[in-house]
C-alpha cells in the first residue's frame, strides 16, 4: 500500500460525498415530477413518449399494478432481447457475420441484462453484432436500471407516505428515470469517454501489420476443425505465422457510459473495463468508478430528502460507507503483499503486489477499489481479473455481493435492499428493548417482517443450492472450472453469488457457456431480481397503508451513529452467519494453503 | 393486457430512442470532436494501419522492448481480448512465471525482474509496462541496436507518461510507441 494509491481512495470518496446531495435533489425533483433544468430540451420528449404509448400518467398504482406492470415489462423485454440475439444474422451492423448464439446462451444473456445483471457467458467481440449490443443489450442497460430505480422509489414513497394505497405510475417513473436521469448523464459520460479514448464506431474490425512478425508452434488441425495426431497418438505441431493484429472496434463509448451509471457492468469487449479501448487512461477509470455508485449514493440522500430526515438519509450513507471503507482497505491490503509463491528473483514490490490479471495503466490501488466498488453495486464490471486476486482479495468482492449489495447497492437496488436491512434492524431493536418496532412514524409489524425474511432467505438458498449440486457434479459442474483446489469451488460459489445478487461480475476462468450454467445461472438471476422484488413492493404497499404514529421517548432514532453501527452490524451478521462455512472452505482455505506455498 | 400493449410500446419507442438515436449522436459528436480516439488510436506509417496506440504488441526480436505476457488468443490478439484467469495457487501460473522468469534473465540481466514482465494483463492488450521493466530491458536493447544507454534512456522517457493529474494511476511506458521510435530513429 503506497501513499498515492491511499491519496487516490481517499480522492473518490470525497468526491462521492459530495455528489450525493446535488443528485439526490435532482432525483426528488424528477421522482417527484417537479420541474428542472432539462425540461426545455426532456418535457417534449417524454410528452411525445406518453403520447405515442398512450400512458395515462395521472393514474396512480397500489402495490400490486405497480408489480404487475413491472413484471409484464420485464417479460415482454426479455422476450424482445432474445428475439434480437436469435436473428442476429438478418439484422443490419453487423459487419463480422456473426451468426446467432445458441438458445441456452441467448436465454441466459436475455435474462442476464433484464435482471440489470449482465452476467456474461460470451465474449463481446466475438459474438455479439454491432446492432444486438446497442439496440439490444444497451436498451437494456438503460430500462432495466429505470426500473430498479423505479422501485427503491416506490419504497420509499411506502416510507414516506401515509394511510393510502396509491405508489406511483410505474410507466411514468420508469419513462422519467430514464430521459431525465440516465439518459443525459451518459450522453456526457460517452462523449467523454471518447475523448479519452474510447472508441464509437460502425466500422468492421481493422487489421493491422505488426512491426515484430514472429512464428509459433500451434495444434495441427484438420479440415474438420479436429486435432491431428500421430500413430503415437501425440498432438501434431505446425507452423504458424503471426504478422497482423486484429483490432475489433464499435459503438462502445456510448454503452460503456450506461454500464457504468446504470450499474449493468456488461463489458462490450470480453475484457470489459481492462480493455484499452474500454478503460484507456486512469481519469477514464476513475470517472467510471464515480459513476457506478453517483446515483446509489445519491439515493441516500433522496431517502432523507423525501422522509424528511435528513440525518436518516445520511446515516444510511455512513453505513455504506464504514463497509464500502472497510472492503477497499482489505482488498488492497492483500493485493498489495503480493503472490509468496512466486520465484524469488521476480519483484512484487516494483508493481505494488499481486500483478497477474492487472493493467499497468491503473496498477494496485485503482483495481482494488474498482473491484470493491463494482461490487459494492450491483455493477459486476471489472478492470483486473477477479479470478486472479489473491484468496482474500478475491473474497471481499464474494462477500461484497453475498451481504446483499447493500454497500450503495445497485441503481435502486442497492436502496431497497437497505430498506430491508433497515426493517430487520429495527425490529431488532425494538426486540432488545421490548417495545413493537417504529421507523418512521410507522409501527412494524410481523408481515413487514415476514416478507423482510422472505427477500433474505431466498437469496442464500438459491447460492448455495446450485453451488452444491454444481460441485459435487463431476460431468457437467466441474469440467467447466479453470482453476483445481479450493480456488476452484471460489469459481462456482462466485459464479452463483453474482448471478443471484444480479452483479454480473465473474471469477471468470470459469467457463459458463454450458447448457447447465448458462440454465441455472439464468434461473438465478431471475429468482434473485424478481423474487426478491415481489416482498419489496409488498413491505411498500403495506407501509404505505399505515397511520402515523408520533415518535416517543421510547422510539428508536435512526439518525444516529448507533443506528448506523447497529444497521452495519446487521448486515455483516446476516451475510457472514450465513456463507462463512463454505467460504472458509474456499478463499479461507485457499489463502492458507498459499502461504504455505502449496500449488495445485 | 393493456400493460402488454403498453409494455411492448414503451419497448420500441425505447429501442429507437437509446438504442439508435443515443449511439448515433455519440457516434456523430465523438467523430466531429475526437475522430482519432473514435476509431482506435490507430497508427498509421506508409499508408498501412501498424498498430493502435492503446493495444499492446508483442515483440519476440532483442532489439525490441518486450511487452507483458498475454492470455489474448495466441498473444496481444485484440480481436479476442482475454485474462489468463489463472488463480494464485494454480501450478499453471507459477510454472508460467517461473519459466519466463528464467528466459528473462538470460535475455537480460540477474537483476531482479519487475512483476509486469511475468504476469498477464487483464485484457491481454496492455500496451504499457512499467518503467521499472523499461530499465529492466535497457542494456539489452541498447547493445542489439549499438546505441548508448543514455541516449536510450532519453527515447524511453519520452514515451513514459506519468499519472493523471500527478496522481492517479501509475507511471507506464508504451511499448509499440517506443519500438516505432527506435525503427524510426535508426533508419
Amino acid at each position: 500500500m503506497t501513499f498515492i494509491g491511499i491519496l487516490q481512495i481517499l480522492a473518490y470518496l470525497t468526491i462521492l460525498t459530495l455528489l450525493a446531495k446535488p443528485v439526490g435533489i435532482y432525483l426528488v425533483k424528477v421522482y417527484n415530477g417537479e420541474k428542472t433544468f432539462l425540461d426545455i430540451l426532456v418535457r417534449p420528449f417524454e410528452r411525445l413518449i406518453y403520447a405515442i404509448t398512450r400512458v395515462d400518467t395521472e393514474k396512480e398504482m397500489n402495490w400490486k399494478q405497480y408489480g404487475f406492470a413491472m413484471l409484464l415489462f420485464s417479460v415482454a423485454s426479455s422476450v424482445a432481447l432474445y428475439a434480437i440475439q436469435r436473428l442476429q444474422f438478418y439484422l443490419p451492423s453487423n459487419p463480422q457475420g456473426f451468426a446467432a448464439p445458441s438458445e441456452h446462451l441467448s436465454f441466459n444473456t436475455a435474462v442476464s441484462f433484464v435482471t440489470n445483471t449482465n452476467w456474461q457467458s460470451y465474449a463481446g467481440e466475438t459474438t455479439m453484432s454491432y446492432f444486438t449490443q446497442m439496440a439490444g443489450l444497451s436498451v437494456q442497460n438503460f430500462l432495466s436500471a429505470a426500473v430498479g430505480m423505479a422501485l427503491a422509489v416506490v419504497f420509499i414513497r411506502g416510507i414516506s407516505r401515509f394511510e393510502t394505497t396509491n405508489l406511483g405510475n410505474f410507466w411514468k417513473d420508469l419513462v422519467r428515470g430514464t430521459l431525465y436521469v440516465l439518459l443525459p448523464l451518459s450522453f456526457l459520460a460517452a462523449i467523454f469517454f471518447v475523448s479519452q479514448g474510447v472508441v464509437q464506431n460502425f466500422k468492421p474490425y481493422d487489421s493491422a501489420k505488426l512491426t515484430d512478425a514472429r512464428t509459433i508452434q500451434v495444434d495441427k488441425k484438420d479440415a474438420d476443425g479436429a486435432v491431428v495426431k500421430d500413430e503415437k497418438g501425440e498432438t501434431v505441431q505446425e507452423d504458424k505465422l503471426i504478422d497482423s493484429q486484429t483490432i475489433a472496434q464499435g459503438p462502445v463509448a456510448s454503452q460503456l457510459a450506461i454500464k457504468m451509471l446504470g450499474t449493468n457492468g456488461g463489458g462490450f469487449f470480453n475484457a470489459n473495463s481492462a480493455h484499452p479501448l474500454e478503460n484507456p487512461t486512469p481519469l477514464s477509470n476513475f470517472v467510471q468508478m464515480l459513476l457506478i455508485l453517483l446515483i446509489p449514493a445519491g439515493f441516500t440522500y433522496m431517502l432523507g430528502r423525501m422522509v424528511k430526515s435528513q440525518g436518516h438519509g445520511w446515516a444510511v450513507y455512513s453505513a455504506m460507507m464504514i463497509l464500502l471503507v472497510a472492503g477497499t482497505a482489505t482488498l488492497y491490503w492483500a493485493e498489495a503483499k503480493g503472490n509468496p509463491i512466486f520465484p524469488a528473483n521476480v519483484d512484487q514490490t516494483l508493481v505494488g503486489g499481486n500483478f497477474e490479471g492487472k493493467e499497468t495503466r491503473f496498477g494496485m490501488a485503482a483495481s482494488a477499489l474498482f473491484a470493491t466498488v463494482t461490487t459494492a453495486a450491483s455493477c459486476g464490471a471489472v478492470n483486473s481479473m477477479h479470478d486472479s486476486f489473491t484468496p482474500i482479495g478475491g473474497l471481499v468482492p464474494m462477500i461484497n455481493i453475498q451481504l446483499g449489495e447493500v454497500i450503495f447497492g445497485g441503481v435502486g437496488a442497492g436502496m431497497y435492499g437497505i430498506l430491508v436491512m433497515i426493517i430487520l434492524t429495527v425490529f431488532i431493536a425494538g426486540l432488545m428493548v421490548g417495545r413493537t418496532p417504529e421507523y418512521l412514524g410507522k409501527k412494524i409489524e410481523a408481515f413487514d417482517v415476514q416478507m423482510a425474511m422472505l427477500y433474505v432467505l431466498i437469496f442464500p438458498l438459491l447460492i448455495l443450492g446450485f453451488a452444491a449440486v454444481t460441485s459435487i457434479s463431476p460431468d457437467f459442474g466441474l469440467t467447466s472450472l479453470n482453476n483445481p483446489g479450493a480456488h476452484g469451488l471460489s469459481e462456482i460459489l462466485y459464479g452463483y453469488t453474482s448471478a443471484t445478487g444480479n452483479n454480473g461480475s465473474a471469477f471468470a476462468g470459469l467457463n459458463a457457456n454450458t447448457l447447465w450454467y448458462n440454465t441455472t445461472l439464468g434461473i438465478a438471476m431471475l429468482v434473485g431480481r424478481f423474487l426478491m422484488i415481489v416482498p419489496v413492493l409488498a413491505i411498500a404497499g403495506n407501509l404505505a397503508s399505515k397511520k402515523q404514529v408520533p415518535a416517543t421517548i421510547g422510539t428508536f432514532p435512526v439518525n444516529t451513529v448507533l443506528f448506523s453501527i447497529l444497521l452495519v452490524s446487521i448486515v455483516i451478521i446476516l451475510g457472514a452467519l450465513t456463507f462463512f462455512p463454505v467460504l472458509s472452505l474456499s478463499p479461507i482455505l485457499e489463502h492458507f494453503q498459499m502461504i504455505n506455498g502449496q500449488t495445485f | 393486457m393493456k400493460d402488454l400493449i403498453t409494455s411492448t410500446l414503451v419497448i420500441f419507442v425505447m429501442t429507437v430512442l437509446v438504442g439508435v438515436l443515443y449511439p448515433l449522436a455519440v457516434w456523430g459528436v465523438g467523430q466531429a470532436l475526437f475522430p482519432h480516439q473514435a476509431n482506435g488510436s490507430l497508427i498509421v506509417k506508409d499508408g498501412e494501419v501498424v498498430g493502435s496506440e492503446l493495444i499492446g504488441q508483442t515483440f519476440t526480436s532483442a532489439k525490441y522492448f518486450h511487452s507483458r505476457p498475454s492470455a489474448a488468443g495466441d498473444g496481444y490478439d485484440a480481436g479476442a481480448s482475454s485474462g489468463s484467469n489463472l488463480g494464485p495457487t494454480n501450478k499453471k501460473l507459477i510454472d508460467r512465471v517461473t519459466t519466463d522468469a528464467e528466459t528473462l534473465s538470460e535475455e537480460n540481466s540477474t537483476a531482479k525482474i519487475p512483476a509486469d514482465m511475468v504476469t498477464t494483463s487483464g485484457s491481454g492488450l496492455d500496451p504499457h509496462i512499467t518503467p521499472a521493466a523499461a530499465e529492466f530491458q535497457l542494456p539489452r536493447v541498447a547493445r542489439e541496436r549499438g546505441i548508448s544507454e543514455a541516449k536510450l534512456r532519453e527515447i524511453v522517457a519520452k514515451h513514459t507518461s506519468g499519472r493523471d493529474f500527478g496522481f492517479l494511476g501509475e507511471p507506464r511506458v508504451n511499448v509499440l510507441l517506443l519500438n516505432l521510435e527506435l525503427d524510426k530513429s535508426q533508419n
